[in-house]
Order: C-alpha cells, then structure tokens, then sequence
C-alpha cells in the first residue's frame, strides 16, 4: 500500500487530496504516475504533463526514475510557488 | 536559536526581532524579510510535515555556508488578505555581511524548495523561471 497525497491543481483536478492504492512491490515514480494516470478521466488531466509536475517521497524531492515501494508517501504537485 | 515555524496564525515581526537581538552581546545585525500578499488575496496551500522540513533543510544549508548567531523563518498557510504578511525571514549575526547574505539565500531557496502553493482570485499562481535562475546562483557563487 502507498499513501498518496496531491496538492494545489492536481489535488483539484483529480478530485481528492489523499488515497491509498496497492501496488505489487517497487516500482519507478514514473511508473506509478503512469499506474495513476489510468484510473479516472481526473487522474489523466492532472497527470497528462510531467513537466509541469514534481514529487516528493517521504517529504523530500524525488525525481521520475526514482523507486517507490509499499509504506512509501508519495506527493504529486505542480512546482512549488511559497515565499 | 534557529527557529522554523509554518502556521495559520499572523506574526509580529517586533517581537520576533527583539528575541533575536537578545541572544546575546555578541549579535550585531540583524536582518528581515517581511513577504506580504500583494494586490489580490490569496489562498496558501502546503504540504504538512514536508514543508517544515524543507525549511530546517535550506536553513541548515545556509548555516554552513553564513555565520549566523540566530534566525526564525516563518511561513503562513491559509486564506490570506492584502497586505497581510505571508513570509518571514530574519537573520541575527556579528556582522551585517552574513545577516544581508543568509536572509536573501534564505529567500531565494524558500520560494523553489519550499512545498508551498498559492492560489489568486484567478487561479493557481505559476512558478517563475527568475526564481530557478536565483536559486541556481546561490551555488554557482
């Protein structure tokens, strides 16, 4: 089971802020946003452009091809615009 | 005392001032940002738990790089009017050189690294190039 978390637009677009999915064992980020990306019309809008997107596991930065495993949060959000 | 706090509440920028001045005879200058919503307001999004993290990151990176004696940054999350302020940075050290150089490094990591969102009247605020390009000069220096 990994915890997921959205923020700002891509919290909006996919319709909630937090879900928990099962996935089978590690898998790239990458692969989980692909994985995300199939599993409604929301999900696929907010996900379709990995540009303007950026992670984070386990609250630090984390790039695409980075590995995700079960008991892992992982965050998807547009980048960041604090200050 | 090197201070992180993220919160709802407003700040007063004195007294966070006048605690940084009485850490001790050897603080000389001291330094502040003070970020406000500009014109419209806005609605600050963050990411709990990360974004206090991300902040005692970038202020232990730029410790190691300035001597400081001392510095609070404080972040507001929330819906936010005109005028309020959002960010503050402040900065205490015997000398201004460090104090000038720790708060604008200070600034510049917080606005790329720091998992903050706002949200304008007119939509979710994009992230600026010129940012990146600041931020990316710090470790060019």
């Amino acid at each position: 089971m990994i915890r997921l978390l959205y923020f700002a637009w891509v919290r909006e677009r996919i319709g909630t802020g937090e879900e928990t999915i099962e996935i089978p064992g590690e898998l790239s980020l990458s692969e989980l946003v692909g994985l995300l990306a199939g599993r409604s019309p929301g999900h696929a809008a907010a996900l379709a452009d990995r540009a303007r997107l950026r992670a984070a596991v386990n609250h630090e930065f984390a790039a695409w091809d980075a590995r995700v495993a079960p008991g892992d949060e992982v965050a998807i959000f547009p980048p960041v615009t604090g200050g | 005392m090197f201070e992180v706090r993220v919160t709802a509440e407003p700040f007063d920028s004195a007294h966070e001032q006048a605690r940084l001045a009485a850490l001790g005879p050897d603080v000389g200058a001291l330094v502040g940002f003070t970020g406000l919503v500009r014109d419209h307001p806005l609605l600050i999004e963050h990411y709990p738990g990360m974004a206090e993290r991300a902040i005692r990151r970038v202020l232990d990176e730029v410790c190691t790089r300035r001597a400081l004696l001392g510095a609070i940054v404080i972040h507001r999350f929330g819906q936010l009017a005109v005028g309020e302020p959002i960010v503050l940075v402040m900065t205490a050290a015997r000398h201004r050189a460090h104090a000038f150089a720790a708060a604008w490094q200070l600034m510049d990591y917080l606005k790329t690294e720091a998992p903050f969102w706002k949200k304008a009247p007119t939509g979710w605020v994009e992230a600026r190039a010129a940012d990146e390009r600041a931020r990316a000069a710090w470790t060019a220096r």
